[in-house]
């Protein structure tokens, strides 16, 4: 077994740190999904509108969010709104708020997809049915998109999860940050640390994510 | 439908207006043509204003040690750290430390989101057209280190088949390239794999700030700092937001102030004298904002 360091992650609250720096991560995360994803929903649904005005304005700014890497909105939002506007956010804030923005348009998107790839024989038939349009949304295409969507959107929870570890670079200090402030803290005691507390984040982040994949199987099977 | 539909695309088309604007605004402010500093609103907070409040907001490395770090129990340590605590104390205020990247300190004094930057921050001319550098408080340079059997004290007369060891985007690289054209350099792009290189020989030296070298020579048995400051000395000092006067004079008083009890010393003693050694005391620590 080769020397991991994995000694430092019991010498004085380094495990709590680790721990609470997780929690800085999923708490931004899982606040920007909860926010995006109904506002993705509804963006996702107008982008399948025929209004070209409508149509145009979200395309840019999925666009726009998509190209633009993280990172640059982090910096953007958070440096940016303070020199144009005199906004004084904090980094939790800012980082909440850039992870809305790329989640709903991603988010959006998805649903956009999963909506126009419902046949348009699934709406003729409701209507030879006489089912209203509500009542078409409600029975026959919105359970058949959900389903369509999940394994999707669990994919950009997680994704949103992993990317937390740039908020580093606006000061917020999540699992990464802590991470490397154990490793450079202890270089001279136990420069092997590096590999063990590395490793001991990719756990970290296997625990986090890894229920959410199990949930997604689990309603995969549900609604099969 | 139709109404909450234009009443969205209301509020998608503004935030985007928003975002495009934030980011017209951030590209000219790079471009650094039409910059009355502070022309629009003042960014930072004065002396007095600090003191009201309470709380001062220092911008620190929290993953260099020696100089700024988080020991186990969460406490910010470190050279720089030893610094900013006595300017606490003596300004009467709590400290809220922000950890910063090599990448985002000038941002943080720019937007007035940290009141000074004490994070090992060299000063230059580029970055003194940014941000205003108080008295230093520490000396860097470069240095070379070389194996304890064939030390190198001198890059002139230099031995035309041997090679020296670099890593790539340090200020060593530069600096030999323009002043030592004959030195054939053998460049790395990391700590690591330079490291290596020193120790399997593939070099005769290794030339890097100084620190990095001393701490190599006094971790790794067999080699010396053979040349420990190598041409011009770059010093590291506290910064604050431009133009702010207030902050940035008592600080300046405050690290003469300090001279006279040779606080940097003991903080030298205190964090460096682990990892440097006592032998470099005199040539890193800089007292009471002068340089000899």
């Amino acid at each position: 077994m080769p020397d991991l360091g994995l000694e430092v992650l019991f010498k004085g609250k380094n495990m709590v740190r680790l721990l609470g720096g997780l929690w800085v991560a999923l708490k931004i995360s899982l606040l920007a999904v909860a926010i995006s994803f109904p506002l993705g929903i509804l963006l996702g649904a107008l982008m399948t509108s025929k209004n070209p005005v409508v149509k145009g304005i979200l395309r840019v700014y999925l666009e726009f969010v998509r190209i633009m890497p993280q990172l640059v909105l982090l910096f953007l939002i958070y440096f940016g709104s303070t020199k144009a506007f005199g906004w004084d956010l904090s980094g939790e804030t800012a980082a909440v708020i850039v992870f809305v923005l790329w989640g709903t348009a991603e988010m959006s998107d998805l649903v956009r997809g999963a909506l126009i790839s419902i046949p348009i024989h699934q709406y003729e038939s409701s209507e030879a049915l006489g089912l209203s349009r509500a009542q078409t949304y409600l029975y026959i295409i919105i359970p058949q998109t959900v389903r369509r969507l999940v394994p999707l959107s669990i994919n950009l929870i997680t994704r949103m999860i992993k990317t937390t570890s740039l908020v580093l670079m606006i000061g917020v200090v999540e699992v990464l940050k802590v991470a490397q402030q154990i490793i450079e803290a202890n270089r001279m005691a136990s420069p092997n640390a590096a590999f063990g507390i590395y490793l001991t984040v990719f756990v970290l982040y296997f625990i986090a994510c890894f229920p959410i994949s199990m949930l997604s199987k689990h309603l995969e099977r549900k609604w099969r | 439908m139709k109404k909450l539909k234009r009443v969205l695309a209301l509020a998608v088309s503004l935030s985007m207006a928003v975002a495009i604007a934030a980011c017209g605004k951030q590209e000219t402010e790079e471009a650094g043509t039409e910059k009355p500093a502070g022309s629009t609103s003042v960014v930072y907070r004065t002396l007095d204003e600090i003191k009201e409040s309470g709380t001062i907001n220092i911008g620190v490395f929290s993953d260099k040690n020696p100089f700024g770090y988080v020991d186990e129990n969460g406490d910010y340590q470190g050279y720089d750290v030893y610094f900013a605590n006595r300017l606490g104390e003596d300004l009467g205020v709590e400290i809220n430390y922000v950890s910063t990247e090599a990448a985002n300190r000038i941002e943080y004094l720019q937007t007035g989101k940290v009141d000074v930057i004490l994070a090992n921050f060299t000063v230059t001319k580029e970055r003194a057209e940014e941000v205003d550098f108080a008295l230093p408080y520490m000396n860097v340079a470069l240095g070379v280190v070389s194996p304890a059997d064939n030390v190198i004290e001198s890059l002139d007369n230099w031995n035309e088949g041997d090679e020296m060891i670099v890593i790539s985007g340090t200020t060593a690289e530069p600096y030999l390239i323009e002043n030592y054209p004959d030195i054939p350099l053998q460049k790395y792009d990391s700590y690591a794999t330079a490291k290596n290189a020193m120790e399997n020989g593939n070099g005769v030296a290794w030339a890097n700030d100084n620190t990095e070298v001393i701490a190599f020579a006094l971790q790794n048995e067999g080699y010396t700092v053979g040349i420990p400051t190598l041409g011009d000395q770059d010093t590291i000092a506290p910064a604050v937001s431009k133009g702010n006067e207030t902050l940035l004079n008592w600080i300046n008083d405050e690290i003469k102030l300090l001279g006279e009890e040779k606080f940097f010393h003991a903080a030298y003693e205190a964090t460096l004298a682990d990892t440097y050694g006592l032998d470099y005391e005199e040539s890193l620590v800089v007292e009471g904002g002068g340089v000899q």
